[in-house]
């Protein structure tokens, strides 16, 4: 157990003018189990990343002052342990065991003790395999879970979670909450943690603490008073609050076929079985279908072939109006026709602007110029991008680049649309904007392919729903 | 997938020894059969090393694999050493036209490509057996190298294999945007080193992210690490070290009797 005091803190990032925080005076008592909320961009990494003593005065500039237990935060590190987002970039050894070990070894805990506590730890986390395991074959879940035990194994007295669970499947994301939740009822320990999805961690804090834009708190307390009072401006800001209700966006019918697949079956090579297998699908106009299954049931894989891009070792997808199959059409012809929009967008921005990202496929298409101006122009003003239209596109918020990644794909106006978890780890207030967005699309005539792990985006849009399990078709479900 | 673990049974023999045992004993074979100039000496060592490829628990089929291109190598080194050498003494095998092949230049060409051979051999034993993590534990325990520098390969080194999976990754998006080389050499280029480019960014981004999260774990930190594994030289690896002592001297030995032998730089 240890308190937590920031007193007018502040920290400027080098080579940037505004301050991330500034003047932030805040105190958490011993054993308290604190969620930090905040819109994008308040700082609530910054303020666990100056508790867990790494920001370095080389990175930047800091004032005020940050206390653990009144004693500088940076002379006090090794009580303090960080669960990050990014589950492939926490581990460091290529067996399990050792990863955990790894954390010890650094404390310079004696050989004697180290086996024993990482077998602990990996069974607070409720960790299902051998200390030897190989950490590259987890799933993203298991591999946070793992990162977790590495933390516990040092016994903190704070604990830190930023959102450990954003990168991460829904099924993964709940193991991973059940084993902080049995792992915090082990220990003492303070506890910070940072999230979005209010609801499903609420039985693991016993205070809610609200930043405002610039990092200053704006709200206080138990959570119950904290949503009663504050709900509407924090949902406002993006916050899952609880017991919102979710839209009800539905299409008013579909038209002609737009997008059809044919006995689709992908095979990887060294793989056991085929990752799809002889699935069928048709997508017509103005309709979304929503592709839902568990982990690995296919579904990126479909969203892979669907829209062309890679060759399929069976079947074929095809448009209307084209001879061939889509995998075999040159690239710039594909985006006339289809359409993809990937979970990840960092790969899709191929250019220095969003004018010349959204120009981009129409010029490959060999548009003439004026037609490409009043394109551009039109999408820009559509998806509310007009005032960034000279912004780089690697420096846009999350939702802003969701946003052109949207737009760049329709830019040489494909009849289909394909998104890949279009909703993975955005904010409620992007999530709202994702959702009108792609009902307003789907109901100007575009089809609408959408890969989800979202039941609520599922809810609010789908049309049909495709049920994949194991690589094949489990049901489909018309929802009209 | 691109990986660097071990391809042996790790309960064999050798696969148990020290790393830094075996690195060392593949060193001093590689180092004789390299100063040696004539052809017995890396043959008697190629023997010795094929001798030992059962205690090592490597299967057949990963070796081969491991050696192909090494092989290959040392073969290439044979064929140009034979053909292009500058006097064509001995006796004439095979003349045709303007390729000419005479004994000397084969039987130097062939002793150069067997010390390509065995170095390759023998490192090739050596990392197929050892798990990269016991030879970093070894390096830093048994010859005090830095555990920042080594640790910190060590970690990169398991970053590696993501490349691959990032690199389609890219390329894909890419087609989806309408980027595509196609069959234009130029254009082929231009998008082979954009998406080059692209791939390192991301590997920095990500090691940054790594090493933040190794300092979160007190990495970084002033006390002297403790090692979960403790590496120390056993009576069996320094067997091995004197085995492979004994074999280099034994064959330098007998390629003297039989009158072969010559030191690579003649003076």
């Amino acid at each position: 157990m240890i308190s937590v005091e920031f007193s007018d803190f502040g920290w400027r990032h080098a080579g940037r003018r505004a301050p991330a925080v500034s003047g932030v005076d805040l105190r958490i008592e011993p054993g308290e189990r604190v969620l930090l909320l905040g819109p994008s961009g308040s700082g609530k990494s910054t303020l666990l990343a100056a508790l867990a003593g790494l920001l370095s005065t080389d990175s930047g500039e800091s004032s005020g002052r940050v206390l653990l237990d009144g004693t500088d935060a940076a002379a006090r590190r090794g009580r303090v342990g960080i669960l990050f987002q990014d589950p492939e970039t926490q581990l460091v050894m290529a067996r399990s065991g050792d990863d955990v070990a790894f954390g010890l070894e650094n404390q310079a805990v004696p050989a004697e003790e180290i086996w024993p506590r990482v077998r602990e730890a990996l069974a607070a986390v409720g960790f299902p395999y051998p200390l030897s395991h190989p950490t590259h074959a987890l799933s993203g879940g298991e591999q946070q879970r793992l990162a977790l035990a590495g933390v516990l194994a040092r016994r903190p007295d704070l604990i830190l979670l930023d959102e450990p669970t954003a990168n991460v499947d829904p099924e993964g994301a709940e193991a991973i909450r059940e084993s902080i939740r049995k792992s915090l009822a082990e220990t003492s320990a303070t506890m910070i943690v940072v999230e979005h999805r209010v609801a499903d961690i609420l039985d693991l804090i016993d205070r809610v603490v609200a930043l405002g834009p610039g990092g200053e708190p704006v709200a206080d307390g138990p959570p119950e008073a904290v949503f009663a009072e504050h709900g509407r401006s924090l949902a406002e800001q993006g916050v899952w609050v609880p017991g919102a209700p979710v839209p009800d966006r539905r299409g008013g019918g579909a038209g002609p076929s737009r997008l059809r697949g044919e006995q689709l079956t992908q095979t990887y090579p060294g793989a056991a079985r085929p990752a799809l297998s002889g699935v069928d699908f048709d997508l017509r106009e103005g309709e979304l279908l929503a592709v839902t299954g568990p982990n690995g049931s296919g579904k990126s894989t479909l969203c892979l072939l669907a829209g062309g891009l890679m060759k399929p070792t069976g079947g074929r997808t095809s448009v209307p109006g084209e001879a061939r199959p889509l995998h075999r059409l040159p690239a710039r012809r594909l985006t006339t026709r289809v359409g993809s929009v990937f979970q990840d967008t960092e790969h899709q921005f191929v250019t220095g602007t969003v004018r010349s990202e959204l120009a981009f496929a129409p010029k490959a298409a060999g548009w003439a110029r004026p037609r490409i101006d009043a394109r551009v122009d039109e999408l820009l003003e559509r998806l509310r991008l007009d005032r960034l239209a000279e912004a780089n596109p690697h420096t846009l918020s999350g939702g802003e680049a969701r946003r052109l990644s949207v737009a760049s794909a329709l830019a040489a106006a494909p009849g289909v649309l394909l998104l890949d978890e279009p909703t993975f780890g955005q904010d409620r207030r992007t999530w709202g904007e994702l959702v009108d967005l792609t009902a307003n699309i789907r109901d100007e005539g575009t089809a609408v392919l959408a890969v989800t792990h979202d039941r609520d985006f599922a809810a609010a849009l789908a049309d049909r729903e495709l049920v994949l399990r194991r690589g094949e078709v489990d049901r489909e479900v018309g929802r009209c | 997938m691109l990986t660097l673990a071990p391809v042996s049974d790790e309960r064999a023999p050798i696969a148990r020894a020290n790393p830094i045992a075996k690195v060392a004993a593949a060193a001093l074979v590689s180092t004789t059969a390299l100063l040696a100039g004539d052809w017995l000496t890396p043959l008697l060592l190629l023997a010795a090393l094929a001798a030992i490829v059962p205690f090592t628990g490597i299967r057949p089929g990963p070796l081969a694999h491991r050696l192909k291109w090494l092989w290959l190598a040392a073969g290439t080194v044979t064929a140009v050493n034979t053909l292009f050498a500058a006097e064509k003494t001995g006796t004439t095998l095979l003349s045709a036209g303007p390729l000419q092949i005479a004994s000397d230049p084969l039987i130097d060409g062939a002793a150069l490509g067997l010390r390509v051979c065995v170095a390759a051999t023998a490192g090739v034993l050596g990392f197929a057996t050892t798990d990269p993590t016991d030879l970093a534990d070894a390096l830093t325990q048994q010859l005090r190298t830095s555990p920042r520098f080594t640790i910190g390969s060590l970690a990169a080194l398991r970053m590696l294999p993501l490349l691959g999976a990032e690199w389609r990754q890219i390329t894909t998006a890419r087609r989806a945007r309408g980027m595509e080389g196609g069959r234009n050499p130029i254009r082929r280029a231009r998008l082979f080193a954009s998406t080059m480019f692209t791939l390192l960014v991301g590997a920095l981004r990500r090691a940054g992210r790594l090493a933040m999260a190794m300092d979160a774990r007190g990495f970084d930190s002033a006390v002297p690490r403790t090692h979960a594994r403790t590496q120390r030289m056993r009576r069996a690896d320094w067997l091995i070290l004197a085995a492979a002592a004994a074999v280099s001297i034994a064959a330098v030995a007998l390629s003297v009797a039989y009158g072969t032998f010559k030191v690579l730089v003649s003076t």
